[in-house]
């Protein structure tokens, strides 16, 4: 069980160790805080989004232990000693993944608020699958909505990636 | 979007956290996967004092295989179930019925045991558990009592879960059954409840019925398991009319409501399409 700590005011804390991208990182929370607000808030790592807050829209996406999961719906403190992976943890050594490289040269983003979410999901399906079928990849972002909807081109950069090409074919 | 202010209780065992809640009462709920009552809590359903978080019973977490049964631990997410060699191998019907539950996020998140304990009509797994004669395991300080999960559920999103216990296993017994399926119609192929679905479970020899069931989804305001339109298949040769009569009789059976995804009409209407297709897939396909 985290370490709680209570103020003068009686307000009661809890001492939580998150794994974010490859850092520990121990932040002091409420027991109610919802790991969207932490990460976004205590941690600084904005590029997780907030759209619905209820589970629908997908935006506020990370892995979870290398899982998508909405993290407007998990308590921080449930994610206590777990491995979390936002979109900031994507690129390595200043180089960003080949799901970027391939969404960029795709014109896979319009607005921009739904990319985070798309890519970690996109991230987790090619993990687990790296050559996905497009039936598969369209299920894999079903919880990711775009309403610029630009699934189409989404779609066709994650498979894309899969096979290697970076860039659209028509190019 | 605010989420009142709770005590949180993470206990290290079951019987820890039956201890908790039996002090509690009624002013603890349980968190398992939070996809239900953190979305009630956001939106001002529901505001407990103490919050017992089940995510140390790692126990309550797996899918297993024990001579005459498949025991299901209820915080088995429903990717758990979908993703599950074990119940593909046994019961596709239910992978498949956890696969159509919602996105990938929230199967991640969601857990069987919530699915259930929620008590909602639109639940996705229990029509099809039901129809697999399921039975759950429900643990308190007091003991442990054993039901079958078709006298679960009673009236709109009531059931019979009793103040501090904790829903911790479900048991599908060996089937006399030769087939199952649980098909859902929703509005869109993704994240959407069901406006209407059917699960069936069939046993067949040769070219005869000898046993059914069936069991509705959003069709009345609780999970609704249709014995007339059973007992018209029963001990029947097997032909398309006797299936379309089930599903009449399945839709006949039915109380739907109207609400935004779809009139009493349309859904009854579903009911008797989806439960028709529903039971000849079960007879040609197994547990698929």
């Amino acid at each position: 069980m985290a370490q709680a700590i209570t103020d003068k005011d009686g307000v009661k804390r809890y001492l939580i160790t998150l794994n974010v991208n490859g850092d520990a990182h121990t932040v002091l929370v409420k027991g109610n805080a919802i790991l969207t607000n932490v990460l976004r808030e205590q941690l600084d790592l904005t590029g997780t989004k907030k759209g619905c807050e209820l589970g629908d829209c997908g935006s506020c996406t990370v892995l979870l232990d290398g899982k998508p999961v909405d993290s407007c719906l998990v308590l921080a403190i449930e994610a206590d000693g777990r491995e979390i992976t936002t979109i900031e943890g994507v690129a390595e050594n200043g180089r960003l993944d080949a799901i970027q490289e391939s969404m960029i040269n795709h014109a896979a983003v319009q607005c921009g608020y739904c990319t985070p979410g798309m890519v970690l999901s996109a991230k987790a399906l090619l993990t687990r699958n790296p050559n996905p079928s497009e039936q598969e990849v369209r299920e894999a972002i079903s919880g990711n909505l775009c309403r610029c909807t630009g699934y189409v081109h989404i779609v066709e950069a994650v498979l894309a990636t899969a096979q290697g090409r970076l860039t659209p074919d028509d190019h | 979007m605010y989420v009142p202010d709770f005590e949180y209780h993470a206990p290290k065992s079951v019987a820890e956290a039956c201890a908790i809640l039996a002090e509690l009462g009624d002013r603890a709920t349980v968190l398992a996967g939070g996809t239900d009552v953190l979305h009630k809590m956001k939106v001002g359903k529901l505001a407990p004092e103490h919050l017992v978080s089940l995510k140390h019973l790692d126990e309550l977490r797996e899918i297993r295989e024990e001579p005459g049964r498949v025991v299901i631990g209820a915080l088995a997410s429903h990717n758990q179930i979908y993703n599950s060699r074990l119940l593909q191998r046994r019961y596709l019907s239910l992978s498949m019925a956890a696969h159509t539950m919602a996105s990938n996020q929230i199967c991640n998140l969601g857990t069987v045991g919530g699915n259930i304990v929620n008590g909602v009509p639109s639940a996705d797994l229990p029509p099809i558990l039901i129809a697999l004669n399921a039975s759950i395991r429900l643990t308190s300080a007091e003991g442990e009592r054993t039901m079958p999960l078709e006298d679960f559920f009673h009236g709109s999103a009531q059931t019979r879960i009793k103040q501090g216990e904790i829903l911790t296993e479900i048991v599908i017994p060996d089937q006399a059954t030769t087939g199952s399926t649980y098909l859902k119609f929703g509005l869109r192929r993704s994240g959407a409840l069901a406006v209407a679905a059917a699960a069936v479970s069939v046993q067949v020899a040769g070219d005869t019925l000898h046993g059914v069931r069936i069991v509705l989804a959003s069709a009345a305001p609780t999970v609704l398991r249709v014995t007339g339109a059973e007992r018209s298949l029963v001990g029947r040769r097997i032909d398309d009319d006797l299936l379309a009569e089930a599903g009449y009789l399945a839709a006949k059976a039915s109380s739907p409501r109207d609400s935004i995804r779809g009139s009493a009409e349309y859904r009854r209407n579903l009911v008797e399409v989806l439960t028709k297709r529903a039971l000849r897939k079960a007879i040609d396909e197994g547990h698929a």
